[in-house]
């Protein structure tokens, strides 16, 4: 039953991807409603999905590889359909739901939905950390495809060379104001998830909180020298990427060493 | 029932010939002389149009002679003339009001100028049923044409480029702040349409600084001595810059240092100087983006190539609303016909869509 509502939710996704590259193909303006409302309906899937499998296991749906991923998707789409109809980039939702689409086909092709043996009991402060570290790396997700966007315009803008994309995309100082808003978001969340994480009650894993805290000081810096404009914002762009390629990477290192013990 | 268009524009005729002709008389009695039951004039600087239709068929020369009526000069030649008819016709004034007709490919002045022409038909009650129907369908395909395809997409002269960059490097233009260098005329253009665009903040500067001053009244800005402009560069958002100068005024090692005292926002450099006033490699410098006059040519190039592109995506959109159309035609054709236009129910025209 769950899963069929996953499989619904990454149709709706599938449906945003297939429209924008139609679109793309046939040269014709992409309108962010439809992206929009597509995102929405699997985010409303995915939603009920979380719940769904939540009541199954008696606590927050985040005991397996699988069911994080899910969850990473699910934060994607809810960061996306807070910030973008707010910063007006709708387009976003062109590179949003590609990244979403991805994440849940690998989690449903891939043998990684392992139920535990036994029950896991419930625990408040760590279902809290895992959960709120999601939804951060929902924000640093959106801050990257907002980054990469601004990568595509400014290299544009330098190159005099203006693609029909380049006409879609937000404006160069919009971008940059949602891309410092969504690291502000995602690393107060990120501090939130590592600060909670003390209060679990269990033993720490020393690589996992390394590999925690790498991720927190790289956006710091980041964030730090945007601050201190040692960054010019074409720098803070790039960063972005390359900070949440090196966050979804610890993630899924995290997890490797969390086989023993469940977030 | 005939329907047609017979009319002449810049595919056909050069500028002194499509003056000789005009809608210099009304519809009405157009209507009343060629026995059309409906009838419509299109007049703009780059095409004369007529649009009717009648139980017989209407002359070209016969629509070709009333246009030329009223002119001192003789006309010109009237084989420049083009005729369309049925499906043809519906065709053509889709492709019309949609701007895959017009000079400037997917431009949207042609629209207001369409509706135009059919609310002064309307008033005039020379448009009737079929007409009525044609032109609404008309402007429903321009509007698909416009927001279903990229066919406007792009500013196609050098003024508008520099503009619509801003506008994608700054968002809104309203508390940005713009230098100009040199008082020049292609200056005030660039400053005009930024100001139309809502810049309230320009600065003018030049080594005379009674033109300076001069420019700054004509754009409401303020002048600014020419020895000030470089510190001006920490402030502003926007240089245009179009002195006579031999030699570049702004360099890599004149622009470094006032960048570091400016925040992350970036700086937008218009140099449409010959020879040019900004050194080239400003451009490599972060958050500078430098624009010459042949850089903004090459867009506006790139745009109107961009357009062109779409042509054929708005030529899909067209055939379905012309196969449309000529079903409702065909259908219509079969009930009797009212033995004159009838005075329409809809409401007339919005000001906001004229």
């Amino acid at each position: 039953m769950d899963r069929q509502l996953l499989i619904a939710s990454t149709l709706c996704y599938l449906m945003a991807l297939v429209r924008t590259l139609l679109a793309a193909r046939a040269r014709i303006a992409l309108h962010g409603r439809f992206n929009f409302f597509a995102i929405g309906a699997g985010f409303l899937f995915q939603t009920a999905f979380l719940s769904v499998r939540g009541h199954a296991l008696g606590r927050c749906p985040l005991t397996n590889l699988f069911e994080v991923f899910i969850f990473l998707a699910w934060s994607v789409a809810l960061i996306y359909l807070m910030v973008g109809p707010t910063y007006r980039l709708s387009l976003m939702g062109a590179f949003t739901a590609p990244l979403v689409f991805a994440l849940q086909t690998f989690a449903l092709l891939a043998p990684i939905d392992v139920p535990h043996q036994t029950r896991l009991p419930a625990n408040p402060w760590l279902e809290f950390h895992a959960s709120v570290s999601m939804i951060a790396y929902g924000a640093f997700a959106l801050a990257c495809v907002a980054g990469v966007m601004y990568l595509v315009q400014e290299r544009q803008l330098k190159t005099h060379q203006l693609h029909s994309i380049f006409y879609h995309l937000p404006p160069l100082t919009n971008l940059f104001a949602a891309i410092t808003r969504l690291l502000w978001l995602g690393f107060a969340l990120y501090s939130a998830g590592l600060i909670s994480g003390f209060f679990t009650g269990g033993p720490l894993p020393r690589l996992k909180m390394i590999c925690a805290f790498g991720v927190w000081l790289f956006y710091g810096a980041i964030l730090q020298g945007r601050h201190l404009r040692w960054f010019a914002p074409k720098r803070v762009a790039a960063l972005c990427v390359l900070a949440f390629s090196a966050a979804i990477s610890v993630l899924w290192a995290i997890n490797f060493v969390s086989q023993s013990r469940p977030l | 029932m005939n329907l047609f268009c017979v009319g002449i524009s810049h595919h056909t005729a050069k500028v002194e010939t499509r003056e000789s002709y005009g809608a210099r008389q009304s519809e009405e009695a157009f209507r009343a002389e060629s026995g059309c039951t409906e009838a419509l004039m299109l007049a703009t600087c780059n095409r004369v149009e007529v649009y009717g239709c009648a139980e017989v068929s209407v002359a070209t020369e016969q629509i070709t002679r009333w246009l030329a009526r009223g002119v001192a000069e003789p006309p010109g030649d009237a084989s420049a003339f083009y005729r369309y008819e049925g499906e043809e016709c519906v065709r053509h004034l889709f492709r019309v009001a949609a701007g895959l007709d017009s000079m400037v490919i997917g431009e949207t002045d042609i629209l207001g100028q369409v509706k135009r022409a059919y609310a002064a038909a309307r008033e005039s009650r020379s448009v009737g049923p079929l007409l009525h129907r044609l032109f609404q369908r008309a402007f429903r395909v321009a509007k698909q044409v416009r927001t279903r395809t990229d066919i406007t997409r792009g500013a196609v002269s050098v003024g508008s480029v520099a503009v619509d960059l801003a506008v994608k490097i700054f968002g809104d233009l309203r508390d940005r702040r713009v230098l100009i260098l040199g008082a020049g005329e292609a200056s005030e253009r660039t400053a005009r349409a930024l100001s139309s665009r809502g810049v309230t903040d320009i600065r003018v500067s030049n080594r005379s600084f009674e033109r300076a001053e001069s420019l700054a009244g004509l754009v409401r800005g303020r002048a600014i001595s020419f020895q000030q402009w470089p510190v001006q560069c920490r402030e502003i958002d926007i240089l245009i810059s179009s002195t006579a100068a031999g030699e570049p005024l702004l360099t890599r090692d004149i622009l470094a240092p006032l960048i570091r005292e400016r925040s992350d926002r970036p700086l937008f450099i218009i140099d449409i100087a010959v020879p040019r006033d900004v050194a080239p490699e400003v451009n490599e410098m972060d958050g500078v983006f430098l624009y010459d006059i042949d850089s903004l040519q090459s867009i506006a190039d790139q745009s109107l190539a961009l357009r062109r592109q779409h042509i054929a995506a708005g030529e899909e959109i067209i055939a379905e609303h012309v196969t449309d159309f000529r079903t409702w035609f065909g259908r219509a054709n079969d009930e009797p016909a009212p033995a004159s236009p009838r005075v329409l129910a809809e409401p007339a025209l919005r000001p906001s869509e004229l």
